[in-house]
Formats: C-alpha cells, sequence, structure tokens
C-alpha cells in the first residue's frame, strides 16, 4: 500500500493490521536488544573513559599528561566520524572479532564504537563541572583518589550523568535504524526494505510509532531517575 | 636552659618558615600571594589572620591544609613537613562544600568511612550531633537545613577526625550577625573542650578580637604579616567593653594603613 495511489487515512489504518505487525514485532524486539547491549556497553566504557580522561586532565586528580592528550585525540578521531561511516568501517572489524560481518551482534560494535566516545565526552562535561571545594574537602578528610571518585565525582554527577546517558541511547537507537540498512536487522532494516524499496508505507508508519514509543519510554525513564535524585536531595 | 628550650620548641605545634607563593592571574602577570611568611603557632593556641582581600591569607590555609604547595620554604606541624591534606589538619571551608546527596549525619561520618573506621565508631556521629547542637537533623539534606547549620555540621565534619589543628577559612563569611555571634560562641565551646589548635581566617575584625589568642595582620601585594597582636581579654569577651573597643580601634587603623601601603597604582 502506497502513499503514491492510496488516502492517507487508508495508509493509516493498514498499519495497525497484524500482518504488518507480524513484521514489525521481530524487528522491534532486533532493535531493543541492539539499544540495550550497546548501551550497556557504552555506559561501562564510556563512563570510565570519561572517568580516566578527567582524572589525567592537567588539573585533574591524577594528571598524566601524554596519555591524556592521546586519549583525547583518539576520542576526537572516533567523534569525527559520520556514524554511517562507522558502520561501514566496522564491518570488517565486526568480520575479525565475531566472525561475521553482518547481524545485529556485528552491528553492536559499531554502535559502540561510535558511542562510547560520546558519551565519555559528556561524562567528562559533567564531571567538570563539579566544585572544587568538594573534591578539596574530601581529600582534606583523608579519602583517596577512588574514594573521591565514587564518593564524589559518581553521586555529585550522578543526575546529570544520567541526563548524558538519556541522549547516548537515543543516539544508539537513531544509529540502530541507520545500521538496519547494513545488514544489521531491526526497525531500520524494515523501514527501508518495505517503506523504501516496496513503496508499503504502512509498514513505514509502524516503524515510525515502534521508534517514536522507544525513544519517548527512554527519554521519560532517564528524567524520571534524575529528577527523583535531585527530589531526594531537596535541590529541587 | 635547655630544658626550658625543650619546653618552648614542643609548645610550638605549627612552625612555617620563610613561605613564598606566587600565582600568574589572568592577565599573566605574576601576583606575590606570600612573600617570606613566616609564623609559629602554639599548642592549643587560637589564631585568627586578618587582611583585606588578596593579601594571601587564604593562601596561607591551603598551605597550612596541604592543599597547595610554596614554592619555597617549608610548613612543619608537629615536626612532620606538609605535603599532602591529612585528616588530623581539618579544614573548614566557606561555605558550601557540605555533600549535597548525603544527609547531616552521613556528611559527619564521611572521614570516619573514608579511613575505614565508621563502624566502629559509630557513636561519635551521635556525639558530635549533639555537640553541635542538631538533634533532629540528623536525616536531613544539606539544602534542607539553614546556613549557620550547615557550617556547623561541616566544622562537625572536620572535628571527628580528631585533627590536632582545626583549619577555618571565612566559615562564618556568609552568614548574618546573629548565626555569626551563635556559632562563634559555640566554636570557643569546642575549642576549649577539645583542647584543640585552631586558625581562623577572616575579614571581621570583631570576630578576630572575640575569638583569639593572637591575630596576625596580613598586607597585599605581596602577601606579608604585618604585626602579630596579641588579645590579652579575658573570656567571655564583651564586645561592648571599653578595652575590646579599643583593641577593635587599634587593629582597624592597622588595616587601614596596611590597605594604603605602597603602591596604590596596583590596587584596583
Amino acid at each position: 500500500m502506497s502513499l503514491l495511489n492510496t488516502s492517507f487515512w487508508e495508509v493509516f489504518k493498514a498499519s495497525f493490521s497484524p500482518g504488518v505487525w507480524k513484521e514489525i514485532w521481530p524487528a522491534a524486539l532486533d532493535t531493543l536488544y541492539m539499544t540495550f547491549i550497546a548501551a550497556l556497553i557504552t555506559l561501562v566504557f564510556g563512563l570510565l573513559l570519561g572517568i580516566i580522561m578527567t582524572l589525567t586532565a592537567k588539573d585533574g586528580l591524577r594528571p598524566v599528561r601524554t596519555f591524556n592528550t592521546s586519549m583525547g585525540w583518539l576520542v576526537n578521531c572516533l567523534r569525527s566520524l559520520p556514524q554511517m561511516i562507522m558502520i561501514i568501517l566496522m564491518i570488517p572489524v565486526a568480520r575479525m572479532v565475531l566472525g561475521q560481518s553482518y547481524g545485529i551482534n556485528s552491528c553492536i560494535i559499531a554502535l559502540a564504537a561510535s558511542c562510547i566516545p560520546m558519551y565519555a565526552r559528556i561524562v567528562q562535561s559533567s564531571l567538570l563541572e563539579i566544585s572544587k571545594g568538594k573534591i578539596e574537602a574530601a581529600k582534606s578528610m583523608g579519602s583517596s583518589n577512588l574514594q573521591i571518585v565514587l564518593r564524589v565525582l559518581l553521586p555529585e554527577t550522578l543526575p546529570s550523568l544520567i541526563r548524558g546517558f538519556t541522549v547516548a541511547v537515543i543516539a544508539i537507537i537513531s544509529m540502530s535504524a541507520l545500521a538496519g540498512n547494513f545488514g544489521a536487522g531491526g526497525i531500520g532494516d524494515i523501514a527501508v526494505r518495505f517503506g523504501f524499496q516496496r513503496f508499503q508505507h504502512e509498514v513505514l508508519f509502524a516503524c515510525v510509532y515502534v521508534l517514536i514509543i522507544i525513544v519517548q519510554i527512554v527519554q521519560f525513564a532517564g528524567d524520571f531517575a534524575s529528577k527523583l535524585i535531585l527530589k531526594k536531595r531537596h535541590l529541587i | 636552659m635547655s630544658e626550658q628550650r625543650l619546653s618552648v620548641v614542643n609548645n610550638v605545634i605549627l612552625r612555617i618558615d620563610s613561605v613564598n607563593r606566587t600565582y600568574i592571574d589572568d592577565a599573566d602577570n605574576s601576583v606575590e600571594a606570600l612573600q617570606e611568611v613566616s609564623l609559629s603557632v602554639k599548642r592549643g593556641e587560637f589564631l585568627s589572620v586578618i587582611g583585606s582581600s588578596g593579601c594571601g591569607k587564604t593562601t596561607l590555609l591551603r598551605l597550612i591544609a596541604g592543599l597547595d604547595t610554596p614554592e619555597s620554604g617549608e610548613l612543619m606541624l608537629d615536626g612532620e613537613k606538609i605535603t599532602q591534606p591529612a585528616p588530623q589538619r581539618g579544614y573548614v571551608f566557606q561555605q558550601g562544600s557540605l555533600f549535597p546527596w548525603l544527609t547531616v549525619e552521613q556528611n559527619i561520618a564521611v572521614g570516619l568511612k573514608a579511613r575505614g573506621i565508621y563502624k566502629e565508631n559509630k557513636g561519635q556521629v551521635a556525639e558530635y550531633i549533639k555537640l553541635i547542637g542538631l538533634n533532629g537533623f540528623e536525616k536531613s539534606y544539606p539544602h534542607q537545613i539553614s546556613g549557620g547549620m550547615a557550617q556547623r555540621v561541616a566544622i562537625a565534619r572536620a572535628l571527628i577526625n580528631n585533627p590536632t589543628i582545626l583549619l577555618l577559612d571565612e566559615p562564618m563569611g556568609a552568614l548574618d550577625s546573629f548565626t555569626r555571634a551563635d556559632i562563634q560562641y559555640k566554636l570557643l565551646e569546642l575549642w576549649r573542650k577539645k583542647n584543640i589548635t585552631m586558625i581562623l581566617v577572616t575579614h571581621d575584625v570583631d570576630e578576630a578580637i572575640y575569638l583569639s589568642d593572637r591575630i596576625v595582620i596580613m598586607t597585599a601585594r605581596p602577601g606579608k604579616i604585618k604585626e602579630i597582636i596579641e588579645v590579652k581579654l579575658k573570656h567571655p569577651r564583651d564586645r561592648g567593653k571599653s578595652d575590646f573597643l579599643a583593641l577593635r580601634r587599634d587593629i582597624l587603623e592597622k588595616l587601614h594603613l596596611a590597605s594604603t601601603s605602597p603602591q596604590p597604582e596596583y590596587m584596583i
């Protein structure tokens, strides 16, 4: 059913038909799986990278100049690649690591490679906002650097780390749709194959609903969590 | 003679020996925050450092805390060189240094937890809450209590580490005069009870006279000690009495001289 020869209303109604959703459900699950695993990897490594870059910076807790400069350079390199190029670039890497260059798991490598540096930068900017006085207070009470990270830096910036993570997850979702075009499967794949190549616009519509709902849920969860924390601290 | 000398040496808890510290400011000028500053602080003494802003008084306190290092000169506490922050040198910051994600109780316990001795000293937290008169606020968060209460928590948080010396960086600077008087009273009480050495940085002459055994007057650019004044008034000191006021006038005059010190073209 195409918008070229069918009314909008007809296409809209058809987009809720069971036939369409038989295609959509498995694809939606694939997208959720990709997003979830990629988000998890991004959270762990992005957080780690962001913390390390903050600590080793010139005015950080443990300056290591050459390391910090080279890390910054690497992150900038990865950040400067458009998502599509990153996906293509990671195809041989996926083949090397997983022995397969297509499929959801292979795509996760590209998602992580693109979103880890992005989240690392978000983490870094959150951590830089913390007032020096609080770090010095912890120092003057005998806290070690590790204690300062775990008991001052992370708790203090938790609300903004969560908000930043929400941004990163939404970027992962949008990139996973793009990756669908390059053999990753998921909603993006369905949208291209049915909506673009076969002009089945009712399927495209259904893809749009799914993406909107997923992003809304992610955004709501992120906002809710960070607000809850701020409320608990009586900051709002 | 030698015995007497030994007791004098032992009586000094902190020795600051010709310390220099220079900063590069935003306009790329080097500012001598401290120039050849030497000072000895006696055990159990209450010392105030007073001077116009930019005279290096906070820099001096940060050096003692180990939060900053001098370019030359030495700082020795109990015969040990100060190189980094340590819990035996408690530090109370100007304001807003409490951790907003922790309750009053948890904020006070931070030092104990950092040193891994929280479990066996749990009872101390309640003791210190009582000592600063915050019973009933144990579970409150910093944003729920007043500025004066927050500063009392900050003092308790430093004191729970049993410091040999407590460094106070204008802890009452942002408080109204009633709250300030209340905390000054509390501070004296703690000083007497704990028999602890305290160094207070302030720009409030009354506060310095009310609390201190000695007052160090500093001048700016370069930051130097201009004079050390001994306060011999008996506790409790009456802010309205003539000897208090005479000393106040005396110090204000000195500060006024200090603020129009040479090279006024730098005083912007």
